[in-house]
């Protein structure tokens, strides 16, 4: 058995890769991350009808092989480190002089590769035919018509492509002439490169100096810690070849580069290997469709109508499957209530790992439902236009169309998760843009804030309670997109990315398409997160249970027991005496709270807490909101020793703090808006550490967002003092 | 025939492009999607706000901003 050959899958985006990609390699999938990026790695298993294994390396779809994004520095360290057997260039066949531009560059580079006309079929519906064998007689490669979707074609294409890893021939790098002053040019720097050994083992010369002229930064940054002298050297070639460029033709070397390999492909295509039937203008049903889909009136409502569909879709379906997981979590521990006995033991168990492992496993419903419904916009086109129409609006911000998906999900819509939507972010290809949305669809109410948000409206401004609600949603969106902006300003300034990108022509997504993305996304976030939130989960348990209570106090409260136990033993009531061991427990449970770490921090953030007017209580409950929002209320609860408080019926909290001279309105408006604003879940927190590849960031939106909220927290307290409405 | 920036062109309105006045990551972002001197443009429409804009070009559709559409210059046939 010889050592299974690679084939490495390339081409434009929306040119029909992935769906390549599953149909050669089904299930065999293995998806991991190039080291550093977080663009992901897909790698599959594709075995010849001759029995011969490959490895199927699916690179991520790029417009050219020059480093504009990650996506194209990946691909390109791939083929150039890993060196491919052979490399498939899928073509979108209807579109082909541009898919081309990318295919020239791979001749260029030199790489073994065969090119497969994908939609040869809608090519053929759109009045287009192609002759393949001319196109390959043309290029020097083999050229396959295929049909990924239905697998038409694909036996043909890895058998040509088994047949050309077979021979084993040496990278034959095509070069095209990019007119007189450039050759000049890339002659001198190559002669340099060659004499120098600059990179040589990695790079062939002329591509190198290819590079340089193209003014593309990483393999500049490469060359200057390989050898700054040669490096000087060649940039100052490629200064002088631009100064001249500039003066005579107004123009730049990049764009003579460009210029000469299109002039390359239409003198290829002009042979009689395209022909079109129709005008090549002619409306296609796609653009019927975006006639209605984009409209300047209609297009706007539909988009509104179809994001409040994958909310519903995401958070109603979601439910049951949630409340499934709800149910085993609560048997487990139930179960694990009775087996065991009492002590720290079963505490962490319970209140540490399976509280945890429910964190992690009861966002999979979401998330999966989230992916599914995004998959289906993202395979069928509609995301771009949503991009398209949304961008002017998000731009003013910092931020990118893309973005408006990440907030809706987040809770843009009340009720949403910041979980699924800083995974939805995913979608967005520019870095600082995604950063900037990563980083503040935590502000957005989600659902886990709106129990603390109800009770205190409803205890404190009870008759304005659904205005107040709808205000709130309206001050996230405001609060998110200025912190968008700020961020942007400062820690995230930099020109936006350019927003050129394709709307690819409406598809009907395939089913198993939909599913191995839904899958791959969701396993991902099961893998990432789930180790760090069992571990963050245990750690918040044992700071809210130690130190324990001392032994005089502890012994306090069993005496009392005790007195309670004995006199209740003269009378019958059995109620009466469960009421007051219960009394007992809470009591208990308020005191160990205070005294256990988290109680201590929080009577310690009393020194500048009271700038917003909260007391220890409070601080306690927000310490453990950094677990899970919903916490703050039942943390509440049993800071003001009540027991256990159920957070979707907390009439006797509502009534106590009601009743509590510390609060008023505005202190709770002050609450209401630090918890809308503050750290986001350790969930969130792990989330955007994952997403943005550095805890950093992770750390960056704890620290950011508490400084926010409490700045916000601080104004709305001391302001309504100031204005004589804390009663 | 006359020649316009492409911010300036109606919905509907076709030429061919004569000349992409900018350099660096933007200007090869522009060129890597098909956006060359010589090539046939069409504008298919715009956004609710007026921008970004979305062309026709090579037989696909695509879509720029109008601060990146300056810097391209189309003559109107």
């Amino acid at each position: 058995m010889s050592t299974p050959i690679t084939i490495a899958l390339a081409g434009n985006p929306n040119a029909g890769k992935t769906t390549l990609f599953n149909t050669l390699t089904g299930a065999r999938q293995h998806v991991g991350n190039y080291p550093g990026v977080t663009v992901e790695k897909k790698a599959g298993a594709y075995t010849f009808a001759s029995g011969e294994e490959a490895t199927i390396i699916d690179l991520p779809g790029t417009y050219s092989l020059t480093a504009y994004s990650v996506e194209e520095v990946v691909a390109r360290d791939y083929l150039v480190q890993e060196k491919p057997d052979v490399v498939v260039n899928i073509t979108d066949a209807s579109n082909l002089e541009r898919n081309l531009y990318l295919s020239t560059q791979f001749l260029e580079l030199g790489v073994p590769m065969i090119i497969a006309l994908n939609m040869i079929d809608v090519a053929q519906d759109r009045g287009i035919s192609l002759d393949a064998q001319r196109l390959s007689a043309l290029l020097k490669v083999p050229v396959v018509p295929i049909i990924a979707r239905s697998g038409k074609g694909t036996a043909e294409l890895m058998a040509a492509a088994l047949e050309l890893a077979q021979k084993n021939a040496p990278w034959d790098p095509l070069y095209i002439s990019y007119g007189e002053d450039v050759d000049l040019a890339l002659q001198t720097m190559a002669q340099r490169i060659t004499t120098a050994g600059f990179m040589t083992d990695s790079y062939a010369p002329r591509w190198l100096a290819l590079k340089y002229l193209e003014g593309d930064s990483q393999i500049r940054e490469k060359g200057r810690r390989a050898d700054p002298v040669v490096d000087g050297e060649l940039q100052e070639i490629v200064t002088k070849v631009g100064e001249h460029l500039l003066k005579t033709m107004e123009t730049y070397p990049e764009a003579i580069i460009a210029d000469h390999r299109y002039g390359y492909i239409k003198s290829v295509l002009r042979q009689e290997v395209i022909t079109h039937k129709f005008d090549i203008d002619r409306l296609h049903a796609s653009d019927r469709i975006d006639k209605v889909l984009t409209n300047r009136f209609m297009g706007p409502l539909i988009m509104l109508a179809v994001l409040l569909g994958l909310y519903k879709f995401t958070f109603t379906y979601s439910q049951l499957p949630v409340a499934w997981f709800a149910v085993f979590f609560d048997w487990l521990s139930g179960n694990l209530n009775t087996l065991l006995p009492d002590g720290h033991l079963k505490s962490m168990l319970i209140s540490g790992v399976i509280h945890g492992m429910g964190g992690v496993l009861g966002f999979v419903p979401l998330i999966m439902f989230m992916f599914f419904g995004i998959a289906i916009l993202e395979d069928s086109g509609y995301l771009a236009r949503v991009a398209f129409m949304m961008d002017r609006v998000f731009r003013i911000f910092g931020l990118h169309g893309s973005s408006v998906m990440a907030y809706i999900v987040s809770g843009g819509i009340a009720g949403g998760c910041a979980v699924p939507g800083v995974m939805a972010a995913r979608t967005l290809r520019s870095p600082r843009e995604r950063l900037a949305t990563l980083l503040t669809v935590s502000f957005m109410n989600c659902g886990a804030k709106l129990p603390v948000l109800a009770l205190l409206t409803a205890t404190f401004f009870s008759r304005s309670q659904a205005q107040l609600m709808f205000l709130l949603t309206l001050l996230a969106w405001l609060v998110a997109l200025t912190a968008a902006k700020i961020l942007r300003l400062t820690v995230l300034r930099g020109e936006s990315t350019p927003f050129v990108m394709e709307l690819p022509p409406y598809r009907f997504p395939t089913f198993r398409g939909l599913l191995i993305h839904t899958w791959e996304r969701t396993w991902q976030y099961i893998k990432k997160a789930g180790t760090t939130i069992l571990t963050i989960s245990i750690l918040i348990w044992a700071m809210m249970t130690f130190p324990g209570l001392p032994q005089s106090e502890e012994e306090n409260f069993a005496r009392q027991r005790q007195e309670v136990a004995a006199s209740s033993a003269q009378t019958t009531d059995d109620q009466q005496l469960k009421e007051q061991l219960a009394a007992i427990d809470t009591a208990q449970a308020g005191s160990t709270l205070r005294h256990s770490l988290a109680g201590r921090i929080g009577t310690a953030m009393e020194t500048v807490s009271w700038l917003p007017g909260f007391d220890w209580r409070t601080n306690i409950a927000l310490v453990g909101g950094f677990a899970a929002k919903e916490v703050i209320v039942t943390t509440l609860g049993t800071a003001y020793s009540l027991g256990e408080t159920d957070p979707e019926s907390n009439a006797t909290l509502s009534e106590t703090l009601a009743k509590d001279p510390h609060w008023n309105p505005v202190v709770a408006l002050a609450l209401i808006v630090f918890v809308m604003f503050y750290a986001p879940c350790f969930v969130t927190v792990v989330c955007i550490s994952k997403e943005s590849g550095s805890w950093k960031w992770g750390l960056f939106s704890i620290c950011f967002n508490t400084a926010f909220a409490f700045l916000l927290a601080t104004l709305v307290y001391q302001g309504g003092r100031l204005l004589g409405l804390a009663g | 025939m006359p020649t316009v920036p492409l911010r300036k062109m109606q919905k509907d309105q076709s030429g061919t492009i004569t000349a992409v006045k900018v350099g660096g990551e933007l200007g090869r972002r522009i060129r890597d999607m098909g956006i060359v001197p010589g090539t046939r443009i069409t504008i298919m429409g715009r956004a609710p706000l007026f921008d970004p804009v979305a062309i026709r070009i090579m037989g696909g559709t695509l879509t720029l901003r109008n601060s990146e559409a300056d810097y391209i210059e189309v003559e109107v046939a």
